[in-house]
């Protein structure tokens, strides 16, 4: 029963990240519908810019995290101006390319500049553990659970209920009207593709600390995002949301009473499953045919 | 008369062309295959690093064969596709008489059927899977000691670490699962029980599921077979879940200082069974050498963190081209009978190559030296119970 409590938590905590990392992908993903394989890439460059933030300039931990936002949403913002608006009205395939060249260019770059050499983010939080009963769990993942959770509140509000979220949804469902109804949606395009980076880069910025900063460090996130992605159904909010927490617990379980090797495969039996039963996602409302 | 002097003449050009041309000679070719990029970078850029030193030491020396020694450095980008790749590469394309790597097992076993179907030699310098000694390919000859060496070099200690119940966490590769396995077995054989036995993939950076389940047993020690990568973030998850055991890493990666810089306070306490002590040259068994090469890296700049995997690059291109040396020439072939009869000085100790592996197709296998340390307060500091023996 301890056993089955820690192993709960543990993977609570894990699919918050993922969640995290889902809901950046989604929006980028599923309301774009731009195959964005540098997703990972902006939540390296989020969690190196903390790092950057704390030995170059002394800022503290908490001053960087907004800081790798902004540089994670600014180099999103440059990403879709510069190469992804040329592309406007190509193919998915095309697009697909220029964000998989997009991915190896960053990766590289992040070897060149940083090293291969892993590096840690020291965290503001002692390294005592909190025991609550029979489990335990550091301080920095509850603050990290925390944070994820108001980042992904934040980002559903602006979604659901501001001008700006509503043009949005606006212009990914139908250009030309949204386009007539006075809505920029250049702009638009280029503010969304920057705030699912800033949503990345959030989630290097809080995942730094718990783990380790290295350049392929984005490639496990990138696929942790898009599984999240599907089985939460493309575009889905709240879906990618829960997403991440299913994937969390089920893989944390796998790993505790199935076996530890088959860890990634017990994620991608339940994709797979997802997909074969409810194809457009595990929180899908029911689609209005017609 | 004219025609004379002619020929003086040509006959004197050609004499000057000459002479600088047998000087410059082609140099003999090494081809070094390291994961220069990928998760495990940073092992092979260290590799790479003391392979150099090796290259340039020769160098001074007058080269082998009166010729210089020139490394062909192939990426294998931490993955067995690429590792096979490299290797044809350097083979087809460079023509080298001989190869060093490819540090990973599961990389090293993608580039042997490689060397089996050219005929070129390999010298395996960091892959401890048994399977690379076994399989019958009679073009490896491996300086690195196979999990099995290692577990038995470990076996004299075995009752001062006074382990009653091991549990494994390991890499979920060739090198993990066999690490384990053979661990395992010594283990049981010396009448300690063996506990859980829990993998985790090679880029996985959340270990806590397999923490949570070793913890649920009533083992005292814990064996952890990885990266150093991974060994810091296990290191780390375990200290947030209270995971009271002895930890004991293997495999000869886990460079210590790195650790304590990383993963601090979790690192304390740790023992790790290593190859070469950078800490302690003087307690190498050719203290002369340990000591000029790890003052030669400190004056190239280099991180001293990387010592613990450099050293292999240099002992890799030291018997690669002490093969050479032998063969009198820089033919595969001749290459592959010569490196039976290498008996040099490495940095980690004597390399001289036995058989192992099926009769008829044995591969080469040299008998390591085995170093323990543990991190104390912070420090690196050789354990009482070796510092006795």
């Amino acid at each position: 029963m301890d056993q089955l409590l820690q192993h709960l938590l543990n993977g609570v905590l894990l699919g918050a990240t993922y969640s995290l990392l889902g809901i950046g992908l989604t929006l980028i993903f599923g309301l774009m519908n731009v195959v964005n394989f540098a997703h990972g890439e902006f939540y390296t460059l989020g969690a190196y810019a903390v790092f950057a933030a704390l030995y170059g300039t002394g800022l503290s931990f908490f001053a960087a995290i907004p800081l790798a936002i902004a540089v994670g949403a600014l180099a999103g913002a440059t990403c879709e101006r510069v190469l992804l608006r040329p592309l406007r009205g190509e193919s998915i395939d095309t697009v697909m390319l220029v964000m998989i060249g997009v991915w190896i260019a960053m990766q590289n770059a992040e070897l060149i500049g940083w090293g291969g050499v892993a590096k840690s983010v020291p965290a503001p939080f002692s390294t005592a553990p909190l025991v609550l009963g029979p489990v335990s769990v550091s301080p920095l993942r509850v603050f990290v659970f925390a944070v994820s959770i108001l980042v992904i509140l934040a980002a559903h509000l602006l979604l659901a209920h501001t001008r700006l979220g509503r043009a949005m949804r606006a212009t990914f469902q139908d250009r030309e009207t949204a386009a007539l109804m006075g809505v920029r949606i250049e702009r638009i395009h280029t503010i969304t593709f920057a705030f699912g980076a800033g949503l990345a880069a959030a989630a290097g910025a809080l995942l730094g600390p718990v783990f380790l900063l290295y350049p392929s460090m984005g490639d496990l996130a990138s696929l942790k995002a898009f599984s999240v992605v599907i089985l939460g159904g493309l575009g889905n909010f709240a879906g990618a949301a829960l997403g991440g927490l299913v994937l969390g617990v089920a893989e944390e379980l796998g790993a505790g009473y199935v076996s530890s090797g088959y860890r990634d495969a017990v994620g991608f039996a339940i994709i797979v499953t997802v997909l074969l039963l409810r194809p457009s996602g595990l929180f899908a409302r029911a689609e209005r045919v017609g | 008369m004219i025609r004379m002097l002619a020929v003086l003449l040509s006959l004197l050009s050609s004499a000057l062309v000459a002479a600088p041309v047998v000087a410059q000679q082609e140099p003999v070719k090494i081809g070094l295959i390291q994961p220069l990029s990928g998760p495990v970078a940073a092992s092979g850029n260290y590799i790479r690093m003391g392979a150099e030193i090796a290259r340039d030491w020769i160098n001074a020396r007058g080269g082998v064969l009166g010729r210089q020694v020139q490394l062909l450095v192939e990426d294998n980008k931490s993955d067995p596709k690429e590792a096979a790749t490299a290797a044809e590469k350097l083979i087809v394309r460079d023509k080298v008489p001989v190869i060093v790597g490819a540090w990973g097992s599961s990389m090293t076993l993608a580039a042997m059927p490689k060397l089996e179907e050219y005929g070129v030699p390999m010298v395996v310098e960091t892959s401890s899977a048994s399977t690379i000694t076994r399989r019958g390919n009679p073009w490896i000859f491996r300086i690195s000691p196979p999990s099995e060496m290692e577990a038995l070099g470990l076996e004299k200690y075995l009752k001062d670490f006074g382990i009653k119940q091991a549990d494994f966490l390991a890499v979920n590769t060739d090198w993990g699962r066999g690490a384990a396995a053979a661990f395992g077995d010594v283990l049981k054989k010396s009448g300690s029980s063996v506990g859980a036995t829990e993998f985790m993939d090679q880029a996985a950076t959340d270990m806590n599921a397999q923490i949570t389940k070793i913890k649920s047993g009533s083992g005292d020690t814990l064996f952890l077979t990885t990266s150093v990568e991974q060994i810091t973030l296990v290191l780390k998850q375990a200290q947030e879940q209270r995971l009271a055991r002895k930890v004991i890493t293997t495999g000869g990666s886990s460079a210590p200082s790195q650790l304590i810089k990383q993963a601090g306070p979790a690192a304390d306490g740790t023992y790790h069974i290593l190859f070469f002590l950078p800490w302690f040259p003087e307690a190498m068994p050719d203290a002369k050498l340990a000591k000029a090469f790890v003052e030669e890296w400190n004056k190239r700049g280099y991180p001293f963190d990387g010592l613990t995997e450099g050293f292999r690059g240099h002992d890799g291109v030291l018997t690669a081209v002490e093969g050479v040396r032998l063969a009198g020439k820089a033919d595969p072939k001749a290459v592959q009978q010569a490196l039976w009869k290498v008996d040099v000085m490495g940095l980690n100790g004597p390399i001289k190559f036995e058989k192992d592996g099926p009769a008829g197709k044995e591969s080469g296998q040299s008998k390591p030296s085995i170093f323990i340390v543990q991190i104390k307060d912070g420090k690196i500091a050789l354990p009482g119970f070796v510092a006795k023996k």
